[in-house]
C-alpha cells in the first residue's frame, strides 16, 4: 500500500463522513491509473469491513454509451455494495446522509452459483442467475459537483450511495432482458423511460463483464450476492421530499423517498 | 379565397414530396401568420388531393407525443397526420432512399381500432377497450422542410412529416400487455441507436389515441372501426442512410425490419 493510495482513500472517507466534497483526484494527480483507483476503493472497503460492515454485492456503473462517451471510456466500472447501503422498498433516505444524490433505475441480479472469470459469457450469467428484481440505486459522489473522470468514480466506490430492491423476485426464463421496459417517475411525473438494452445491450452482459473484470483482482461473484447491473436511464437529481418510483415490465415496481 | 390559399400551400408541399426536394417552411415566406387551425385546413387540402389521386387512407398517426418534443415545440397537445396506402413498406422490405428527402426512423406501437371512438372526454382505458389489436411499427418520417426546420403550424400542414411505415406482421390482443412498460430498441446495422418504453408516449400509448379522439371531436370527426393508428414514437428519430439495415424490437410484440437501398 503506497502512501498515495492511503492518502486519497483518507480524503474520500473524510468527504463521506463530513459530507463535504473534495476536488477530483484526477486533477490532483494526473498519473493516477484505473488500477490505482480500484486500490483506493478497496482500501476504503477494507476499512468499512473492519468497522463491522459486510459486503452484500456489487454494482456496475458506466454501462450506458452516453456515460461512457461523457467520461471518454469504453468499459464500465464497478463498486461494492455494503449492508449499510440497503434501503427497504418504499423506504426513506435521509438527505443529510448524502452529498449530491441522484437516482437511477436498474435490474438487480441475485446469483445461485458463483461466477469466476475470466471467460464468463452472458449465457453463463443467465444460467447462474437465481432471479432478477427491480432496483433503484441512489448514486452519490464525494467529488464536488460530480466533476468525475473514470479514476475519480472508481476510487469513490463507483459513486455508490444506497440501493433499494423492490418488485418481485422473477426467474429469467421467458423474459427478454434486452426488452424489459421501465418507466421512471419523480413525484408522480414520468421523468424518463428505459429498456434493458440500455445497459451495454443486455444487463446480463454487464454481469459477465463484471465477473471477468473481477478476475483481474482474483475476486469471484458469489451466490446470493446482489448485483446492480447498470442504469436503464439517465440519473435524476434528488432533493428533500422527492419520491421516486420505477415500474418495470414483468418485475413490478420499486420506490424510495428522500 | 380562403380555401384557395390553403390549397396552394398544400400543392406546394405535395410538389416537394413528389419531387423529393426540401422546401422553405411555409411560415418563412408563403404565409408567415399561418395558425395551427389553418395548418389543419392545409393538411385537409393535402389529404383531399391524395384521395382525388386515388390514394387510400390507412389511418391517422400521432406526432409530437414525447415530452421532449412537446417542450421543444412549446406545445401542450400532440399533432396528427394521415398514413396512406402508398406509404406502406412490407416488414423486411426495402425503402429506396431516392424516393425520400432526408428520412429518419422511429419505433412505434400501432393500434388497430375495433369500434368507433368518439370524443370528447375519451381516456386511454376506453381506447384499450375498443382496440382490437396492437402491433409494432417503424415509421419513417421525412419532413418536406429544409433541415427539418419548422414551426408547429408548418409540421401540421406537412401531414406531420409522414412518409413511410413498416408494420409488424403479428397482431396481439392489447389485454396481454401493459403497453406503457413495453420496451423497444431501434438498431441500425446491428448497433442499438435508441431505445424507450411505451410510457415515452404521453405516459401510455393509449393516451395518444384518446387525445386524437378528443381532437377529432372538435371537428365533429371520430376514430373509426378499422383505423390503423400510429400512436407516437417510443424512441428518438434516427437518421437513415443508404445500406442501413433497420430493426425495431418490441417486448412481446415482435420485430420489424427494413433495408434502405439506393
Amino acid at each position: 500500500m503506497t502512501t498515495k493510495i492511503k492518502d486519497y482513500a483518507d480524503q474520500l472517507a473524510a468527504a463521506e463522513a463530513t459530507r463535504i466534497g473534495i476536488a477530483p483526484l484526477s486533477e490532483m494527480d494526473d498519473k493516477l491509473t484505473v488500477n490505482d483507483a480500484y486500490s483506493i476503493q478497496l482500501e476504503n472497503i477494507h476499512r468499512k469491513l473492519e468497522q463491522g460492515h459486510k459486503i452484500v454485492g456489487k454494482k456496475i456503473g458506466l454501462t450506458s454509451l452516453a456515460m461512457q462517451t461523457l467520461l471518454g471510456v469504453n468499459e464500465p466500472d464497478y463498486g461494492h455494495l455494503l449492508d449499510c447501503m440497503v434501503v427497504e422498498n418504499g423506504g426513506r433516505v435521509s438527505i443529510e446522509k448524502t452529498l449530491q444524490p441522484k437516482v437511477e433505475a436498474e435490474i438487480a441480479f441475485v446469483l445461485k452459483k458463483d461466477l469466476q472469470g475470466p471467460n464468463v459469457t452472458t449465457l453463463d450469467v443467465l444460467q447462474a442467475t437465481e432471479y432478477i428484481v427491480p432496483a433503484l440505486e441512489i448514486v452519490d459522489s464525494r467529488i464536488t459537483d460530480w466533476k468525475i473522470k473514470l479514476t475519480d468514480t472508481v476510487a469513490d466506490n463507483a459513486s455508490s450511495g444506497f440501493y433499494v430492491l423492490g418488485g418481485k423476485p422473477t426467474k429469467i426464463e421467458d423474459i427478454d432482458l434486452e426488452l424489459i421496459g421501465m418507466v421512471f417517475s419523480k413525484n408522480g411525473e414520468v421523468v424518463n423511460t428505459g429498456v434493458g438494452a440500455a445497459a451495454l445491450g443486455n444487463p446480463a452482459s454487464c454481469v459477465a463483464w463484471l465477473a471477468n473484470r473481477l478476475s483481474d483482482f482474483d475476486i469471484s461473484l458469489k451466490a446470493g450476492e446482489v448485483i446492480l447491473s447498470g442504469a436503464l436511464s439517465a440519473a435524476i437529481e434528488a432533493k428533500k421530499g422527492d419520491f421516486f418510483t420505477a415500474r418495470f415490465a414483468h418485475l413490478g415496481q420499486v420506490s424510495v423517498q428522500f | 379565397m380562403s380555401t384557395k390559399i390553403y390549397k396552394n400551400i398544400a400543392d406546394y408541399l405535395v410538389a416537394a414530396e413528389v419531387e423529393k426536394r426540401e422546401v422553405l417552411k411555409v411560415t418563412a415566406e408563403l404565409k408567415p401568420d399561418l395558425t395551427v387551425e389553418e395548418a389543419y385546413l392545409v393538411q385537409q387540402e393535402l389529404v383531399r388531393t391524395k384521395l382525388e389521386e386515388g390514394r387510400r387512407i390507412v389511418g391517422p398517426k400521432m406526432g409530437l407525443t414525447s415530452k421532449a418534443k412537446m417542450k421543444q415545440m412549446g406545445v401542450e397537445e400532440p399533432i396528427y397526420g394521415y398514413v396512406f396506402d402508398y406509404m406502406l413498406i412490407h416488414n423486411g422490405g426495402k425503402v429506396p432512399f431516392h424516393d425520400l428527402i432526408h428520412p429518419k426512423v422511429e419505433a412505434e406501437i400501432v393500434f388497430l381500432i375495433g369500434e368507433d371512438i368518439e370524443g370528447p372526454g375519451i381516456t386511454g382505458a376506453q381506447v384499450l377497450a375498443k382496440t382490437q389489436a396492437v402491433l409494432p411499427a417503424l415509421e419513417i418520417i421525412d419532413s418536406r422542410y429544409e433541415n427539418f426546420n419548422f414551426t408547429l403550424p408548418d409540421v401540421v400542414a406537412d401531414n406531420a412529416s409522414t412518409s413511410r411505415v413498416v408494420f409488424g406482421t403479428t397482431l396481439k390482443s392489447p389485454e396481454q400487455f401493459e403497453l406503457d412498460l413495453v420496451g423497444a430498441t431501434l438498431s441500425i446495422n446491428g448497433e442499438i441507436k435508441d431505445l424507450g418504453a411505451g410510457a415515452a408516449v404521453l405516459g401510455h400509448p393509449a393516451n395518444a389515441i384518446a387525445m386524437l379522439a378528443n381532437m377529432l371531436a372538435k371537428k365533429g370527426e371520430k376514430i373509426r372501426k378499422g383505423d390503423v393508428i400510429l400512436s407516437g414514437a417510443l424512441t428518438g428519430a434516427v437518421m437513415l442512410n443508404v445500406g442501413d439495415y433497420v430493426s425495431g424490437k418490441f417486448d412481446g410484440l415482435g420485430e420489424v425490419t427494413f433495408t434502405v437501398i439506393e
